[in-house]
């Protein structure tokens, strides 16, 4: 086996080892090298520009989508990557915010992406604000013919929604989770409230308790500096980082009762039954 | 007066801290720090800072580097009441000592730090880590002795720029993987730093109250 990892529903998916942008300045002998599911993965173009992955003597499955790198570590996945068509639609901007070493299991760091509740406690005066700390009741549905979920009809009251916010301003809020590391959050765009921004969280497994958390901002904003949008949202994810980290046990529970959900945890709920049922467990508390 | 910051650098948090607790208005400069390297850049290299580093603080012509010298300069230039750094040669000399271990918690604490969340791989992350637990100690052993006397601070009967240049990157230890459960004066002395009426926090160390900006 390749990779330390038997599960197969992470082994079918498609995993992002980072922007392609690393590539830069890289070839065969002289490969960008990272950890995956606990193995090495040496990644670099060949002369004609094609991306190639290889973990020890095995070729990888590789392509290059959204300006970041996916490998997918069977070489058979189950379906085709994940549609993002925010990333190519006119008028957005997109921004990539690279990623952040978390010591936290995958699983753990998606299902906080996915949180409102804790907006105005870790978040306090950017996305929440004690003490309107009330998560008004939302609806959660699994799209079956596409393997994601969706929540909907989410708002929050943020103090300052995005670098470009001047104003508090009463957020609705979209969830998308395509695969169990793969998340995108839609959210109304400050500087076209009808618009809504979309935030990609690609999380790269290097083993069961420790990531990298990648973001890609595709926004409605003409004016704000790259440096000024990167240090924003570095600023929330530096603000998640040690409550990531101190969560115990470090990986997810999947045992319905050996944590407590409350209502506002719909999503939170709604993802570890999807993951119950697709049987993932690379991340989870066996 | 202009600062050369990025959030998630515990070297520009410090400058950040005291600027805020003398009640000090400045342009916080936002650097491209990570991922886009901006600090290596040709330009802010032959402009800013040659070593490539931040913080740097623009004041009245004055261009200057390095943390520690920031803290003493601001201390020096607008603490009225002369309690950040005060103006006693015993309690300088002190201070200064502490001034020197946080370079010293830089290159061991902060730099495991940069390893585990930004992809610093160059660092040896074990050496890193075993030095930030030797200064760790050296710290813990002087606070438990002054605790022992009733004192809080490293220096003095209050806190000095000394506690602001150790404070962050022992604060953010865990995020290098270093844990502090074994430094229970260091551990309180963080809750004491932590506790002062204008403390602010950055990403990565939370404010105790969540109500102050």
């Amino acid at each position: 086996m390749t990779f330390q990892c038997d599960d197969r529903t992470v082994l079918d998916d498609w995993l992002t080892v980072g922007p392609s942008t690393r590539l830069t300045g890289r070839s065969s002998t002289n490969p960008y090298r990272t950890k995956l599911l606990s193995s090495d993965v040496d990644v670099w173009r060949d002369g004609q520009g094609k991306v190639v992955a290889r973990c020890g003597d095995s070729t990888l499955m590789v392509q290059d989508a959204y300006g970041y790198l996916w490998i997918c570590p069977s070489g058979k996945p189950t379906k085709t990557i994940f549609s993002f068509p925010e990333y190519a639609e006119p008028g957005r901007r997109i921004v990539d915010c690279d990623g952040i070493g978390v010591a936290v299991s995958g699983l753990r760091m998606v299902e906080n992406f996915l949180d409102m509740g804790h907006f105005p406690y870790v978040h306090a005066h950017y996305l929440g604000e004690v003490p309107q700390t009330e998560v008004a009741a939302y609806e959660v549905n699994v799209d079956e013919s596409a393997g994601e979920i969706w929540a909907t009809n989410c708002r929050f009251y943020q103090p300052k929604t995005s670098k470009s916010a001047t104003t508090g301003l009463d957020v609705q809020y979209r969830y998308r989770v395509m695969q169990p590391m793969s998340a995108i959050l839609y959210k109304t765009a400050f500087p076209r409230p009808g618009e809504m921004d979309a935030i990609g969280l690609f999380v790269q497994p290097h083993d069961e308790e420790s990531i990298t958390a990648y973001c890609l901002l595709a926004y409605y904003d003409d004016t704000t500096t790259e440096t000024d949008l990167l240090s924003f949202q570095h600023t929330i994810f530096g603000q998640d980082k040690p409550i990531l980290e101190n969560q115990r046990p470090k990986r997810m529970p999947l045992q319905p009762g050996s944590e407590v959900p409350t209502r506002c945890d719909a999503m939170s709920v709604a993802y570890r039954r999807w993951l119950k049922a697709r049987g993932t467990s690379y991340g989870a508390v066996r | 007066m202009r600062l050369y910051d990025y959030e998630l650098s515990g070297n520009c948090y410090k400058v950040r801290f005291l600027l805020h607790a003398l009640g000090i208005a400045y342009e916080r400069h936002s650097i491209n720090f990570f991922p886009g390297r901006e600090h290596k850049s040709d330009q802010f290299l032959s402009e800013v800072n040659p070593l490539g580093q931040i913080p740097v603080l623009e004041d009245d012509g004055l261009l200057l580097r390095d943390a520690q010298a920031i803290l003493v300069y601001l201390a020096s230039r607008y603490d009225k009441a002369k309690a950040w750094y005060p103006d006693d040669a015993c309690l300088r000399g002190e201070i200064q000592v502490w001034l020197a271990t946080a370079d010293e918690i830089t290159r061991t604490a902060s730099a495991a730090r940069l390893h585990d969340a930004l992809g610093y791989t160059q660092f040896d992350i074990e050496a890193c880590r075993a030095g930030a637990h030797e200064v760790f100690r050296v710290i813990d052993d002087h606070l438990s002795v002054r605790q022992a006397e009733g004192a809080q601070w490293l220096v003095g009967d209050r806190p000095t720029v000394a506690d602001i240049a150790c404070f962050p990157y022992i604060a953010l230890a865990g995020e290098g993987g270093i844990s502090i459960d074994g430094y229970p004066a260091l551990r309180q002395w963080l809750w004491h730093f932590r506790s002062q009426p204008r403390f602010i926090g950055m990403a990565g160390i939370m404010a105790l109250d969540l109500t102050h900006h």
